[in-house]
């Protein structure tokens, strides 16, 4: 599913030059639920922004469902992120003047999608969070751990194979935090493939493989867990 | 995403903050209205004109001989025998001598100016009598002293409207009314119904005038005007051999002139106009700018879900294009209700052309794509990561 072969990305030039990846080759497969741990500062964001196709590496080459996606312009990246990625993100990134179905079908809207047919998907998008009674109100009218699971309805409407989590309890209490991994967990368990990042050691022990990211490269990569 | 969604969306952020949709089209609004204002109060203006040249007979040509003494001079007797020869073109030709008099009726007793004509007069001016005649050939040719006199003369002198057969005396000498005009110009002082006709050979005398220097022409219709008007001057150059000693004017010409002046007008006022148009679409711009920043994380959560520059350029494209349509939308509205009540108030008929409605509005969506391009090309060149990043 994902081919990290050689990746650079460096910032900045000659004795300035910062190596935020500094040789990274990883792969994860099909269906494997994989966290990628670090201090701030350690490369695991910019691991994730590669690998969810925002940024691109310096060096180096990325291989999604065995395509070269390091090498695509920008309308193709689009095109990758609208149509195999899912994203939950830390601050849950809910656009505020849309309604909460309104975000759900955001990257529907992107694929050209017909409206009915968009209402149809992000609806069962909403019902599996749970949260289809909300349909009609505003991010702002919803309590953090709720917006949260509306921004994985959101990840989840285009049924992408691949959901990649930045620090998805990062702002939510511990309680309502378990929840929404536990939630990430159970999507895992139908067959994604699940990219989790976070500095928290007790979030990553839901994954089934750790790998630690320190100063751009990575220094253990492990398998907690058999699928 | 396609227009229409964009359509939609800007829909929703204009509702969103709707006073400060109200002030960028501001700019759209005011520069539309003053179009579409402008435009119809100067065509207004210009058709008050026409109209009061055409009644003036449009078909006319006047003529004004220079040519002084020795053989090079054209006679009231030349002039018709050359109308008698085109007389396909031509309706008649009436010198027309103006002299300055003393009207007196009774005790009453005033300056006034006369008009020399001959006996075509009445068909070339198409006046309409209403009592009497018109002066006859048999007048012209013995110089008798009678005239024909507009309704406020016999209102103002005679106090009625059948005084024909009554004495007026101009310089002291008796002329017999033998003809009463039909009012047409609510016989105001100095209107079209303040005149009195005389026979030009009579009003040479009153003018000490030698020789006739000006004639008017008409034509058979308003198309033959032109070549009325060129066989005129053939006319006059066969004899004179110089065209400074002459010159001929059609009215038609004056309304071209009056035509060409307002157009001039009219593209000045509305080259003033459109400069309001411009500020309004800087404005727009500005507004999109400051939109396209406080947007800034939207536009990345945008990107992040596969949203492509394009999507995103079209966005804010749209929702500047419809800031300015709707601009122009209440600029159009408001410029048509005030044109008309300009024009009431200016005593001209300002009729909204569509013409201006159709320009200013597609102007007004033009200047909304064309500001808002730019804002929208900076939007969908954030780089998604800043985006998201920014708050």
């Amino acid at each position: 599913m994902i081919e990290l072969k050689d990746i650079y990305k460096i910032y900045g030039d000659g004795d300035s030059e910062i190596r935020a990846l500094d040789g990274i080759n990883l792969s994860v497969a099909d269906g494997e639920f994989v966290a990628i741990v670090g201090q701030s500062g350690s490369g695991k964001s910019t691991a994730m922004n590669i690998i969810g196709c925002l940024d691109v590496p310096t060096y180096g080459q990325y291989f999604l469902d065995g395509e070269d996606v390091s090498c695509m312009n920008e309308i193709q990246l689009a095109d990758v992120r609208g149509r195999r990625l899912g994203f939950i993100f830390q601050q849950y990134n809910l656009i505020p003047k849309l309604s909460v179905l309104e975000n759900v079908e955001l990257p529907l809207v992107y694929k050209a999608m017909k409206p009915e047919e968009r209402r149809l998907k992000a609806m069962s998008a909403l019902e599996k969070v749970g949260l289809p009674d909300r349909a009609d109100k505003y991010p702002s009218q919803l309590s953090g751990g709720q917006q949260q699971r509306v921004s994985i309805a959101r990840a989840l409407a285009g049924d992408p194979q691949l959901i990649l989590a930045d620090e998805p309890t990062g702002a939510l209490d511990s309680k309502t935090g378990k929840d929404v991994l536990d939630f990430i967990s159970s999507l895992n368990d139908e067959g994604k493939t699940v990219v989790l990042i976070t500095h928290d050691m007790s979030v990553a022990q839901k994954a089934k493989r750790i790998v630690r990211i320190q100063d751009g490269k990575i220094v253990s990569d492990e398998v907690i867990r058999e699928g | 995403m396609n227009i229409k969604q964009s359509f939609i969306l800007a829909m929703k952020s204009l509702k969103a903050s709707k006073m400060r949709s109200f002030l960028t089209m501001l700019g759209i609004i005011i520069g539309v209205a003053a179009v579409i204002i402008l435009v119809s109060i100067v065509d207004g203006f210009s058709n008050t004109m026409i109209d009061a040249f055409e009644s003036a007979g449009i078909n006319l040509v006047n003529v004004n001989v220079r040519g002084r003494g020795s053989s090079r001079t054209v006679t009231p007797d030349d002039m018709l025998t050359f109308a008698e020869d085109n007389s396909d073109d031509i309706i008649g030709i009436s010198p027309t001598v103006m002299a300055s008099v003393t009207l007196k009726v009774d005790t009453e007793n005033n300056q006034t100016t006369v008009t020399g004509v001959n006996e075509y007069y009445k068909d070339i001016k198409e006046l309409e009598i209403g009592g009497g005649r018109f002066l006859q050939y048999i007048d012209v040719e013995r110089r008798q002293k009678v005239c024909v006199i507009g309704s406020y003369i016999a209102k103002n002198y005679f106090e009625t409207f059948s005084c024909v057969g009554e004495k007026i005396k101009i310089n002291g000498n008796d002329y017999t009314v033998v003809g009463v005009l039909e009012e047409s110009a609510g016989s105001e002082e100095g209107s079209a119904d303040d005149i009195v006709y005389i026979p030009y050979t009579c009003a040479t005398l009153l003018s000490r005038q030698k020789t006739i220097s000006s004639y008017v022409v008409a034509s058979t219709s308003k198309d033959d005007v032109t070549k009325v008007k060129k066989l005129v001057e053939n006319y006059l150059y066969s004899i004179f051999d110089n065209s400074d000693l002459y010159t001929v004017t059609a009215v038609a010409d004056l309304v071209d002139t009056v035509d060409e002046l307002m157009g001039t007008l009219t593209a000045i006022l509305v080259g003033i106009a459109g400069i309001s148009l411009l500020v309004g679409g800087i404005g727009i711009m500005n507004i999109m700018l400051v939109s396209v920043t406080e947007r800034t994380r939207e536009i990345g959560i945008r990107k992040s879900l596969g949203a492509k520059p394009w999507d995103i350029m079209s966005q804010f494209v749209v929702e500047a294009a419809t800031t300015s349509s709707m601009g122009g939308f209440i600029g159009i509205a408001f410029g048509c209700v005030s044109s008309i009540v300009a024009g009431k108030i200016l005593g001209v008929t300002a009729t909204p052309s569509i013409l201006a409605i159709l320009v200013a509005f597609s102007v007004s969506v033009a200047i909304g794509m064309f500001f808002g391009y730019f804002p929208a090309k900076k939007a969908s060149k954030l780089n998604p990561i800043d985006a998201l990043r920014y708050d």
